[in-house]
């Protein structure tokens, strides 16, 4: 099976959008170097054919957890706001994320 | 006995004042941490109050319990209700939970005294302590060297004295490694059986939170103590934590164990590191076990496959520190520069990388070539455990490569570092317990550990192994 293409600096650009990381341009040069080092290594993994194989997720057999429905005392809503950057009405304050009215 | 058994048994008879064994390990923590770095934050009020509660329970008739008065170092990615928890970031810097892990609220109930809370890679991204944003843990054992890591500050504060216990958490083994290169014992226990709730989360499908100590004997009891059911993890095991301590000298006659040749064998494996695990391995035979080796073909996959499903979990894991909830925010005109601000500026080099990585690794065209294949190695290494087992009781093999190196060593080539890991990688995939034993010395005089593993649910076995590799070990085993 053929491996993927090495990864260029303007992949790098893309994934760091996706990843929300405000990265320098000596950063975004490091990082080329350094991570197609990693994918190198990682080239004996994706060349080999495994199309019989199931993939595993998680390494034990998971069920899903129930319990009953019983009010119990979650964490404090003061302590949880008190350790927020920016708070307004008991609620998480943010920039702008609409245009202005 | 002595230790922490020793420790929690005079304090319990009243021999011995929680108080007074708190006051000895503060100070040596004064007289050396200042040099060691183990500790992001020390707890000393708080232990003192908490080592009063002890002795008053003690002079009333209560039993504190199996870790009465015994000074515990936790991990700085355990969360602790109301004290600073830092995962050795920046974006966390100054946070206080609003709750404690569960396994801080077990030792706590188990009458343990918390000293403080230990250095770290940051988020755990690591193997040498290197990456911790508030300056690197040095080795107790040779201070010009690194301790291991991630958990290297948990594994130097045992090392150096200032806590006879201390818990950690291995991904792909931060817990073993340091272990390894300090010279004391560490546990990554069996996959879904010590809550995670709390454990502020790497890579989820591969955490652990795990013991270390001086003695297998006195990391059996803080096991005791932390493993078992938990309502608050729905990933943590139902089935009851099968007690370790009863067990510990019941030998290996009989025991089938078998050396795993492609550790053994791995990249970068010293000879006097291969030479200690063969000697190991002479030591349970003449114990009375059944010694082979055995082959585990596709754990030399391990290390590509665990450096792809790691990062992507990561990725995933810390979306969450977007400067909106907790931590650090820059501000921006809106929203997503706020969030890539804040990011740029909070996280260090090594967790960037990770995040890069493992967002590529997830990214549409790339996600089957590397994420699913990862998956899919993961499988294999299952299935050749599987068959490992079906004839062996216990494998061993090297936990690291080499000895503690130098600072700086590896810190500029990032695969370098990454296959520090490259012996220890291969359980956390698979999920199975494993632990380091201090057997003998290597390079410069330095501790080497040996890893014993098991399959899962299997910690009975694996400590009783590790028992006898601790009383054969030369020069006595543990600093």
């Amino acid at each position: 099976m053929d491996t993927p293409a090495a990864i260029t600096r303007a992949d790098v650009e893309h994934v760091a959008r996706l990843a929300r990381l405000g990265l320098t341009d000596a950063e975004l040069d490091s990082l080329t170097g350094e991570l197609a080092a990693v994918l190198g290594h990682a080239a004996d993994v994706a060349a080999l054919d495994l199309a019989d194989v199931a993939p595993t997720a998680h390494p034990l057999p998971l069920r899903n957890v129930l319990r009953p429905d019983v009010v119990r005392p979650g964490v404090d809503r003061g302590e949880v706001l008190a350790a927020a950057p920016a708070v307004e009405d008991d609620r998480f304050r943010v920039p702008r994320i609409l245009d202005a009215p | 006995m002595s230790g922490a058994r020793q420790i929690a048994a005079d304090v319990r008879s009243g021999a011995v004042r929680a108080r007074d064994v708190v006051e000895e390990h503060l100070e040596r923590i004064a007289a050396r941490d200042g040099e060691i770095n183990a500790f992001n934050l020390v707890l000393a009020d708080e232990a003192r109050a908490t080592a009063d509660a002890v002795d008053a329970r003690v002079a009333a008739g209560d039993d504190p319990g199996p870790l009465a008065g015994v000074p515990i170092a936790l991990k700085d990615n355990l969360c602790t209700h109301g004290i600073p928890t830092t995962c050795s970031s920046r974006i966390l810097e100054g946070w206080r939970p609003p709750y404690d892990a569960t396994v801080v609220q077990r030792v706590a109930a188990a009458g343990a005294v918390a000293v403080g809370k230990a250095n770290l890679d940051e988020f755990a991204m690591g193997s040498s302590t290197e990456n911790s944003a508030f300056g690197p843990t040095r080795n107790p054992r040779d201070p010009s060297r690194v301790p291991g890591g991630s958990s290297g500050g948990s594994a130097a504060a045992v090392a150096a004295g200032f806590a006879p216990l201390s818990l950690g958490s291995d991904t792909g083994g931060s817990i073993r490694q340091p272990a390894a290169l300090c010279g004391v014992v560490g546990v990554k226990p069996t996959y879904g059986s010590v809550s995670r709730s709390g454990l502020i989360a790497f890579a989820s499908s591969l955490d652990q939170i795990g013991p270390f100590a001086t003695s297998v004997a006195d990391a059996a009891l803080l096991l005791d103590v932390i493993a078992g059911p938990d309502p608050l993890d729905s990933t943590s095991s139902p089935e009851a934590h099968v007690p370790v301590l009863p067990v510990l000298d019941q030998g290996v006659a009989g025991l089938r164990i078998g050396i795993v040749d492609e550790l053994v064998d791995a990249e970068g494996v010293e000879p006097e590191v291969r030479a200690a695990v063969l000697a190991a391995a002479a030591a349970l035979e003449a114990a009375g076990a059944v010694v082979d080796r055995v082959s585990v073909p596709s754990v030399v996959y391990g290390l590509s496959a665990y450096y792809l499903i790691a990062p992507a979990e990561a990725s995933s894991n810390l979306a969450r520190y977007d400067g909106v909830r907790y931590g650090l925010r820059v501000d921006g005109p809106d929203l997503a520069t706020m969030n890539a601000r804040t990011r740029d500026a909070g996280f260090g080099p090594e967790v960037k990388r990770r995040i890069m990585l493992g967002t590529y690794a997830l990214s549409a065209g790339y996600y089957d070539a590397y994420y699913g294949k990862a998956q899919k190695v993961r499988t294999l290494i299952v299935r050749d455990f599987a068959r490992a087992y079906g004839t062996f009781d216990a494998l061993l093999s090297p936990t690291s490569p080499t000895v503690a190196f130098p600072f700086g060593a590896k810190a500029d080539n990032p695969l370098a570092m990454y296959l520090s890991d490259v012996c220890t990688i291969p359980t956390n995939l698979a999920g199975h317990p494993a632990m380091s034993v201090p057997f003998g010395t290597g390079a410069d005089g330095l501790p080497v550990g040996v890893q014993v593993m098991a399959d899962a649910v299997q910690e009975p076995v694996m400590f009783r192994v590790a028992q006898v590799l601790e009383a054969a070990a030369p020069g006595g085993g543990a600093a």
